[in-house]
């Protein structure tokens, strides 16, 4: 029988063993690499031990590059969530056939890489751009705006960037909904809006929370985005990271930084996961 | 759900740039048939050289191409060198790599063609008398204008770092540690190599004023803001500017008045190396005036290589007057040297002017 236990663990061997190999075992490498000190000319030093790595995560200059990086991470999570949930909403009212096609549309920027992506927004927002010579020739202003290089425009390139994960995750909230509770909620008297608030908002926050801590939590760690976008002047967490390892070559500091972001992702999700699951058995209860 | 199992990926994928680093670096695979092992920059030497190189002298190479000093170092330092015989690097990492042990010392006797350097080429601080590393391209920092839409020509680093009002949002500074900190420690009068932690602090809060008036931090583009007009005046490297000119020969290249930094790229051999004999006979055959007149032309960076320099058609000088300065006028600059531990201090000044609002 397949359902045994021993065949069982052996189809999901796999599965685990590439997340053991991939996540489990570098981090342990950082775990461990985090508490050596760096060698003088980079690398790990290996004969020296210390603590003094997680205490330079706590230096004001460094938390606030952490908030700094949560700051722009949430605007870009608010931003998307704002606009994917419409988006979302649109698809799962559409009629069922088109479903795909429309999914498929919002997938479609996928087809191309990220960075050529990141880099039409440098061309569509820089002083020559598109928008700033649409801006000009309209009159809507006299000289081209600063756009580009801005934490603005961080955010608008993390929330394109990241925008279907968002409605998609939302667009299966929604299409799970029953919608005799809508109906039911509109019997009892209840308006489209005292409806949305009351019945379905509260119902989708699941998928809302997928998407937001999807969102969020790729953003914080990114740093192409905010190097490209941001024109350097953008420190993020993940920019901040990879100066350690690849300018720096201060490993055991990167290491004990992207260890404390990997526990804010951890915690996160874990928040995310409990918010489902208690979702799910309020959902079985009723 | 379908978040859990994409969100995993995306979490290996933030991981995956600190394990890239322990993993990345090449088993002994390509030793075993006797091939040499070069890392160089991208486009940093004639495409076909590696083909000439086996029609003269035999030797079969392959290249791997690494984007920054910092990454070669990076695979370098984690593997002890092993699966490199042959590294370009700048000069003050090659005399870190020599530090660290990681560096062969070179045997004259199977380079001949030492001889077509100039004399200066070997009294670099970095490593006199070339015991580890061949210079292979020399040139300074400094500030690429477009001459046609500034008011005043830039001529000193206040030019950069305190720019006239029509210059603010219209200036770019390179984003690699030793360059930026460099036109600071130079504006102040320091050395390209300070290492008084009171005044990297001060330069750190310096940077941080100037970033208010950048447009951006540019290590790759800059020359092409310079062309499209984004940027009036850049942080540049004296060869990266003339790509610009050769695309506007309004956009010129001024040494600053305080005084700038030499930056040296080298050639080394690993002391990992087991082709040492193949890989002196690759230094030796990238020292013909040929290799170093392409890099002139190609890349358009000054090369030490003396014969190769002279065999340059004279009209490039006149088109890119930065390709002629002449080496005494190079060695009057401060040279970039490796500062050991101060390196923490460094990163922590970038992350404080990257950080500065």
């Amino acid at each position: 029988m397949i359902t045994s236990r021993w065949s069982r663990m052996l189809l999901a061997a796999p599965g685990l063993g590439w997340i053991a190999l991939f996540l489990l075992v570098p981090c342990g490498v950082l775990f461990v690499n985090a508490f050596f000190e760096r060698g003088i000319y980079g690398g790990i030093d290996y004969e020296a031990r210390t603590l003094d790595n997680f205490a330079r995560v706590l230096d004001p200059l460094y938390v606030e590059v952490f908030l700094g990086s949560a700051r722009v991470a949430l605007a870009a999570t608010v931003v998307a969530v704002i606009l994917a949930y419409p988006a979302a909403l649109a698809i799962s009212l559409a009629p069922a056939r088109r479903h795909t096609l429309l999914l498929f549309l919002v997938m479609l920027p996928f087809w191309t890489n990220y960075l050529i992506r990141t880099y039409a927004w440098m061309v569509l927002l820089n002083r020559k751009g598109l928008a700033n010579g649409a801006l000009v020739a309209s009159g809507i202003t006299a000289e081209p705006l600063d756009m580009l290089y801005s934490e603005p425009a961080v955010v608008l390139g993390l929330v394109y960037s990241y925008l279907p994960f968002v409605v998609l995750s939302i667009y299966t909230s929604i299409s799970r909904l029953d919608r005799a509770l809508l109906e039911a909620s509109a019997d009892l008297g209840a308006g489209l809006a005292r409806t949305f608030v009351k019945v379905m908002l509260p119902l989708t926050l699941p998928g809302i929370a997928t998407g937001a801590v999807f969102i969020f939590v790729l953003s914080i760690g990114n740093f192409v985005t905010a190097d490209l976008l941001g024109g350097g002047q953008v420190q993020m967490i993940g920019n901040l990271i990879y100066d350690q390892f690849l300018t720096a070559r201060d490993w055991p500091f990167g290491a004990a930084l992207a260890l404390v972001l990997i526990a804010v992702m951890m915690l996160l999700l874990f928040a995310q996961a409990a918010l489902a699951g208690r979702a799910a058995r309020r959902g079985a209860a009723a | 759900m379908i978040g859990t199992a994409s969100t995993f990926s995306g979490f290996a994928g933030a991981l995956a740039l600190g394990t890239m680093l322990a993993l990345a670096a090449p088993g002994g695979t390509a030793r075993a048939d006797g091939k040499l092992v070069i890392s160089n920059w991208d486009a940093y030497m004639p495409k076909d050289l590696l083909d000439r190189f086996k029609a003269a002298t035999g030797y079969e190479a392959e290249l791997t191409v690494h984007a920054t000093n910092e990454e070669i170092m990076g695979k370098v330092v984690a593997g002890g060198g092993k699966g490199y015989d042959v590294l370009f690097v700048s000069g003050q990492f090659a005399q870190a790599l020599d530090k660290l042990g990681l560096v062969a010392k070179l045997d004259h006797d199977k380079i001949p063609n030492l001889k077509n350097l100039y004399p200066e080429a070997s009294q670099l601080k970095h490593d006199p008398g070339n015991t580890f590393s061949i210079p292979y391209s020399w040139g300074t920092t400094g500030l690429c204008y477009r001459s046609d839409l500034v008011k005043a020509a830039p001529t000193g680093w206040d030019d950069l770092l305190k720019p006239a009002p029509e210059l603010v949002k219209k200036v770019t500074m390179l984003a690699t540690d030793r360059w930026l900190l460099g036109a600071g420690f130079k504006e102040q009068g320091l050395s390209v190599n300070e290492t008084d932690p009171a005044k990297i602090k001060a330069t750190a809060a310096l940077l941080g004023e100037t970033k208010k008036s950048l447009l951006a931090y540019d290590d790759t583009t800059f020359y092409s803001k310079l062309v499209s007009g984004e940027a009036l005046l850049v942080h540049a490297w004296d060869g990266w500017c003339n790509y610009g000119t050769a695309e506007n020969a309004a956009i010129k290249y001024v040494v600053p008045k305080e005084g700038t930094d030499l930056w040296v790229d080298t050639i080394v051999i690993t002391a990992a190396s087991q082709n040492k004999a193949a890989a002196h006979a690759f230094l030796d055959f990238i020292l013909q005036p040929d290799v170093a007149k392409w890099v002139s032309e190609t890349v358009m960076y000054k090369t030490p290589n003396k014969a190769g320099m002279e065999s340059l058609d004279k009209a490039l000088f006149e088109k890119y007057p930065n390709l002629a300065m002449t080496p005494a006028e190079l060695l009057k600059q401060e040279q970039l040297l490796d500062v050991g531990k101060t390196q923490k201090d460094y990163a922590r000044a970038v992350t404080e002017i990257m950080a500065a609002k």
